[in-house]
């Protein structure tokens, strides 16, 4: 994998012999793409919810009410911006910026397509995972700031959550990288090329052997989607924000465009771990059939399209499942998932040494 | 070891049907009639109420023979029925048949009052008081809403009343003659057991 592929950047550059415009370009297209992609999501968790309820959703902005995440949008900006007396405001107003922050940061590192990744360097998914896990520091902070007994419940809450879900993930992915020997997103998806029995949810590419690791690879993958449900606050891990019991959680307190910026926080991770997934298991911008339908181009497809099915399932779920107390969330995690992803971990090294 | 990986399967199958439950719902047809825009009456929506819908509730005045049963149900004691009693020989029977014991010069309804709980249309042993489909009926004054279902005229209300009392004062004045009558008739013949004791005695 180390011939020279000639990338969206280099391509700019080429045409504009600026080095500043293909920066600006690169940056911008994710935040673009991630402005209309949590337009859609928002709309399709309304959509989705109400059919799953035989309802119908929102009907009357736009036909079939498919502009009513603008109207969203809008609503938000122009409400009123509080900051409690009582709240500590350097830190009040910093976190939702620093959840975006580390929610978009994420989006770096996603390769979008094979010639396009915003950055890619060579520690992509630890970076994309040490992002992850700053999107919670800009939770506590809010939930602390607030000044506000549920917020800073659903601070602790995320504090538990978080030392539990990131062990068995952080795991599945140093599995994942054992397995394609490198930590670069595109290496990665590169390996899994081909058809999709490549991908490393079949046990990546190889002889026939693979088929003994297809369980465990398996197990990996539902080890990381159940923990990438715990990572973005959703059902039935939505502990720290749990509207029943406290309000909003560490959101309580926020109003107009701070909180949009958790809105849109909350979205965008949504993404970034369904990207993960996607890359990890299921061949990133790879086309399932071979040569069929591949290229940079459609790579874009294949991937957006991948990346919206996980999507689809956390919103699925989240319809499905009812919230989880923080005790059996700290059972699943601790009792169940590590145990199962140290296992998978020894497996997946034992097989690598005798292959 | 065997129930945990048990509890393990069974985590994950039963996520799993659950999901199946959603997705299955997910596909089914949407119940939501679109109200101002389409009226659940018509054709297109199916052409009727959802099953427990509450509406406007109608008496069937030829029906009901004024037991008082609804009005007693009624949690709110919005229904008032008052009655007066039938001549023999001169009311109809009921629509179904049965003999009317009772006219009904007044029956209402405050829908204002009414909460639409329904607890009146059961206790109806002839089934006149029903709710109907009709929903919209909202009115701009509070009088409005009082509903009075009853069909007697105030002539008709004046004479029935007369005729009742005549009714009954005839009644009282061949009751207290038959009274009488017995109580000659007692005291004609109440001597005789006396003598018989005095008989008895002797
Ligand atoms: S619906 Fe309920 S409240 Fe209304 S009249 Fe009947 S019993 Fe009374
Ligand atoms: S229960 Fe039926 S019959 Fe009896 S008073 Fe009410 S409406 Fe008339």
């Amino acid at each position: 994998m180390e011939q020279q592929i000639l990338t969206l950047y280099d391509w700019i550059v080429k045409l504009s012999s600026s080095n500043l415009i293909a920066l600006i370009v690169v940056i911008t297209l994710p935040l673009v793409f991630l402005m209309v992609y949590a337009l859609v999501a928002i709309l399709g968790e309304l959509k989705i919810s109400a059919f799953i309820q035989e309802r119908l959703g929102p009907m009357r902005t736009g036909p079939w009410g498919i502009i009513q995440p603008v109207a969203e949008v809008v609503k938000l900006l122009q409400k009123e911006d509080i900051t409690p007396d009582a709240a500590n405001k350097p830190l009040f107003n910093m976190a939702p910026f620093l959840m975006f922050t580390a929610a978009y940061a994420g989006f770096a590192v996603i390769p979008f397509s094979s010639h396009f990744v915003p950055a890619g360097i060579n520690l992509g998914l630890f970076y994309i995972f040490a992002m992850g896990s700053l999107a919670v520091i800009g939770l506590v902070m809010g939930g602390w700031a607030s000044n506000n007994k549920y917020s800073l419940l659903g601070a602790l809450r995320s504090v538990a959550q978080i030392i539990s879900y990131e062990i068995p993930a952080a795991i599945v992915i140093l599995t994942i990288v054992v397995l394609a020997s490198s930590m670069n997103l595109q290496v990665i998806n590169a390996n899994q090329g081909g058809w999709f029995w490549n991908w490393y949810l079949f046990g990546g590419p190889g002889t026939a052997w693979k088929l003994i690791i297809i369980p465990v690879t398996f197990s990996m993958f539902l080890l990381y989607l159940v923990a990438s449900l715990a990572e973005t606050n959703r059902t039935p891990f939505d502990i720290p924000e749990g509207e029943s019991e406290l309000v909003a959680g560490y959101h309580t307190e926020y109003s107009g465009m701070k909180f949009a910026m958790f809105f849109f926080a909350e979205y965008a991770n949504m993404f970034v771990v369904a990207a993960l997934i996607s890359i990890l298991f299921f061949g990133g911008w790879n086309s399932p059939f071979g040569d069929f339908m591949n290229g940079p181009i459609w790579g874009v497809f294949w991937f957006i399209s991948k990346s919206f099915v996980f999507v689809f399932v956390q919103i699925w779920l989240r319809w499905t499942l009812p919230r989880l107390r923080v005790d059996q969330l700290m059972g699943v995690t601790w009792k169940v998932m590590t145990p199962i992803a140290f296992i998978c971990f020894f497996a997946i090294g034992l097989w690598l040494m005798f292959n | 070891m065997k129930k945990y990986i048990n509890n393990i399967w069974l985590g994950i199958y039963t996520v799993l049907v659950g999901m199946k439950i959603t997705i299955i719902h997910l596909f089914a047809k949407n119940v939501t009639v679109q109200y101002p825009n389409k009226h659940p009456l018509e054709k297109a929506s199916g052409d009727k109420m959802p099953m427990n819908a509450r509406n406007r509730i109608f008496v069937d005045m030829d029906l009901c023979n004024g037991c008082n049963g609804c009005a007693r149900a009624c949690p709110v004691n919005c229904i008032t029925v008052q009655t007066l009693k039938v001549v023999p020989g001169d009311a109809p029977p009921l629509k179904n048949g049965e003999k009317r014991g009772l006219w009904v010069p007044s029956y209402t309804l405050d829908f204002a009052k009414c909460c639409f709980c329904g607890l009146c249309i059961d206790p109806c042993p002839t089934e006149a008081i029903k709710m109907t489909t009709e929903f919209e009926y909202s009115a701009y004054d509070r009088k409005d809403l009082f509903y009075k279902f009853s069909t007697m005229t105030d002539e008709e209300i004046q004479q029935k009343k007369e005729l009742l009392a005549n009714f009954q004062a005839e009644k009282a004045k061949k009751e207290a003659e038959a009274k009488k009558a017995a109580d000659a008739a007692k005291a004609a013949e109440a001597p005789k057991p006396e003598t018989g004791e005095l008989k008895i005695d002797n």
